[in-house]
């Protein structure tokens, strides 16, 4: 079975909340919807205080390249545009808006009816997948159209889906594979007539053989998916570990899938595509996993975005006396929350409620050499050499030791036996050689 | 419930410590005692406890008095420099000089660096290497004592005098027995010599994932190769001896992959190990003093920086 080639840890899977079907959450009261909720340049409010807005209406709008729209995910009110601090605890600008009962935007269709014609032409879809404001919802929120502009001198052959969900915990695609299997394989089809290519390959770790056996039936109908089972490595949903287990192409340090004719979305991006395309519905919920060692209740739940996650927290019957640290994403990626009442946005895909030990980092001792953060890393780095660059502020030399092709995985503190803080050093590493990049090209 | 904690990612980590390392190989080094305690008697317990207890005194000592910081005694590695001291000398040498060794492995081998992890040298080979040098006639002795089984028999044929090794100095290997030299019913430094013992202990760390296969199999292969040309010449026993006489085993097994002083990537593993085997045998077969492997294996710490430096890991997208 197919892996990727360097490193890697095996994290305890602890998916308790993997056989949870899908609710839906009831609307919030009140909520707060970010203006921006991508990376690249900021969205431009269309919408005015006092103004009421529809369900799916548009409330900001991308004006540069790299940038997505932002629709209303209730009918409701705008009191005010003003900043909230969002669950990094940044001040960012923000709708708030009075949460009245759902009145959808006219020609938007709400029915659970399956869509399987894929009437628009590819430039269309692309305009669609822009228009309706779909970003990555692998975690990174990068707005989903942009990869869809392949450069002339490029060539797109294969569409990697990542259904692979490698972090501890979470369990959101695993219920979209299983609850939505036809719509996302859909999806994947409108994705493949967008790029004019002929093959997708969706990987999934076998630790899902539900999903796995539940996409490979529903497959047989559509001709050029591939179903391909991975055995379960962390961090195989790593773009370019993903592509190299799926196609054993190793994209160049510095580049895109696409200089290996890969275009790589995740499984949850595809459903919302499908929902975009083919009942024009904007990107406003997602399935969020709410879970945790010591919760009330785990659960997978249909929220729509800008719902307060401390109204998640307590429906899930509040937060358990134990509760040392609250992770949106997972334990390996995922950042710690500052403000539980910030509200979701587009890719909260978990709420992890960790307990106080399990938030406990080891004991520091002295690096022992072990050479097992140089064995852990996934992209052939060390660890402990960029480390202790970092610590003596040689930016230049960890520049020149691959300081930038760190992926941030992890691998290295997960494994390391003395506890050192060995990625926490190798960012500062990297933030500061990228500042000494920018100063280069000014130049 | 307090505050909520907040930090970089990742928010969960393996369950391996230093600590868990370094009580498992003292738990890997437990068969190896057993055997020479069966062989050697109850004074080669009681060396090994002195030889611990020392070390873990002088480190306590110097970790309170001199580098005043936290103590690091628990840590299992003086417990681990403790035995692999006492394994290396001969059963019946004096309470005082394994002190001594005590003193020199802890203070100049390990803490005059700043403790675990700093070290460039293997703290329990820099004991030894003191001991042998200083202390010729009782640490490279030529009246070894010969190996009793606590029960059972006396071995009527036990081989007494010149220990195989010495036998190998000699490039003498009649009476040399095989299955004996596995099972360490022979003369030598009483850890040494069971191969079987020494076997298990590494098979044990092999599946709780301390060492890796690189280092003891690079050194074992090379130490063989190179033992079987010259043997091929003439100019030295059975390599299978070489390999069983000493502490060729201990040596690969558990100094030489001491993962303080040997290299960070497999490659350099291997051309540590590698390194080790082609230095013992060169010692053992042309130098003056009968074992060579803790001088090779010193020789090879010394290099560990520079392999280090030449044997980068393939990086993934160049």
């Amino acid at each position: 079975m197919n892996t990727f080639k360097l490193g890697g840890v095996h994290p305890e899977e602890n998916k308790i909340a993997r056989n949870h079907s899908t609710e839906t959450f009831a609307l919030p009261q009140k909520a707060v919807v970010f203006v921006s909720q991508h990376l690249g340049a900021p969205s431009t409010p269309v919408v005015q205080k006092g103004e009421r807005v529809k369900t799916g209406q548009l409330l900001a709008k991308a004006d540069a390249f790299i940038c997505a729209n932002t629709h209303s995910p209730y009918t409701g009110v705008i009191t005010k545009i003003d900043l909230a601090t969002d669950f990094n605890g940044y001040k960012k600008p923000a709708f708030y808006i009075d949460v009245e009962q759902d009145e959808w935007e006219e020609g938007i269709d709400t029915s659970d009816s399956i869509e399987r014609d894929i009437k628009l032409e590819p430039q269309q879809i692309i305009e669609r997948i822009k228009d309706r404001g779909i970003v990555g919802l692998g975690g990174a929120a990068f707005p989903t159209h942009v990869k869809y502009m392949i450069p002339n001198d490029k060539k797109a052959e294969y569409l990697i889906i990542n259904a692979v969900e490698c972090e501890p915990y979470l369990t959101s695609d695993n219920r979209v594979l299983l609850e939505h299997s036809e719509e996302v394989l859909i999806g994947i089809e409108i994705m493949k007539k967008a790029l004019g290519v002929k093959y997708a390959k969706v990987g999934i770790e076998n630790n899902k053989p539900e999903a796995i056996a539940q996409m490979q039936k529903a497959a047989k109908d559509f001709e050029g998916t591939e179903i391909v089972p991975l055995k379960t490595k962390y961090p195989q949903g790593a773009e370019k570990q993903l592509v190299y287990a799926l196609t054993k192409r190793e994209i160049p340090s510095g580049k895109l899938p696409i200089e290996v004719g890969c275009v790589v979305n995740n499984v949850g991006t595809a459903l919302a595509i499908y929902y975009a395309v083919q009942k024009n519905r904007p990107l406003i919920d997602n399935i969020l996993t709410y879970t945790g060692k010591d919760v009330k209740e785990n659960k997978n739940l249909l929220v729509r975005v800008g719902t307060p996650i401390r109204s998640i927290i307590d429906y899930c019957g509040g937060l358990p006396e134990s509760t040392g640290k609250i992770i949106s994403g997972g334990p390996m990626m995922g950042k710690a929350i500052v403000n539980i009442d910030a509200p979701t946005v587009k890719t909260t895909s978990s709420i992890l409620v960790m307990t106080e030990k399990e938030s406990k980092r080891k004991t520091q001792t002295n690096c022992l050499r072990c050479g097992k953060c140089v064995s852990a890393c996934p992209m052939g780095l060390e660890p402990i050499q960029l480390s202790l660059l970092s610590k003596q502020h040689r930016w230049e030399e960890a520049e020149k030791e691959c300081a930038m092709d760190c992926i941030e995985c992890g691998c290295c503190l997960f494994t390391c036996p003395a506890g050192q803080p060995l990625l926490d050093l190798i960012r500062v590493a990297k933030s500061n050689i990228g500042a000494i990049r920018r100063e280069r090209s000014k130049k | 419930m307090g505050l909520l904690k907040v930090s970089g990612s990742p928010h969960v980590q393996s369950r391996e410590t230093t600590k868990s390392i370094m009580w498992n190989v003292v738990i890997a080094l437990v068969p190896a005692l057993l055997v020479g305690i069966y062989f050697f008697g109850f004074r080669a317990l009681a060396l090994t406890l002195v030889s611990v207890a020392s070390c873990i005194l002088f480190e306590w000592i110097i970790q309170k008095f001199l580098i005043k910081g936290q103590q690091t005694i628990s840590d299992g590695s003086a417990v681990i420099t403790g035995m692999l001291l006492a394994f290396n000398l001969p059963s019946d040498i004096p309470f005082y000089l394994v002190i001594i060794g005590a003193l020199v492995a802890i203070g100049i081998g390990k803490m005059t660096f700043g403790g675990l992890g700093k070290n460039p040298f293997n703290p329990a080979l820099v004991g030894r290497v003191f001991l042998f040098l200083s202390f010729p006639t009782e640490v490279a002795k030529s009246d070894w004592p010969t190996p009793q089984p606590l029960f059972g028999s006396k071995i009527a044929d036990a081989l007494s005098g010149p220990t195989p090794l010495a036998q190998i100095g000699a490039n003498n290997q009649a009476g040399l027995n095989n299955l004996d030299m596995f099972l360490g019913s022979t003369g030598g430094s009483f850890g040494e010599v069971a191969a079987i013992a020494i076997i298990l202990g590494g098979i044990y760390l092999l599946l709780k994932k301390i060492i890796t296969w690189h280092i003891p199999v690079a050194f074992l292969a090379s130490a063989g190769i190179f033992a079987w040309i010259l043997n091929l010449c003439g100019l030295t026993v059975n390599p299978i001896y070489h390999l069983l006489a000493g502490g060729m085993m201990l040596g690969a097994v558990f100094m030489a992959t001491d993962m303080v002083t040997s290299p960070v990537s497999k490659k350099g593993q291997l051309i540590f190990g590698a390194g080790c085997g082609l230095l013992t045998i060169l010692f053992r077969c042309f130098g003056p003093m009968p074992e060579g492997v803790s001088f090779a294996i010193l020789i090879m710490n010394a290099l560990t920086p520079l392999i280090n430096k030449v044997c980068k890991p393939k990086r993934f997208g160049y």
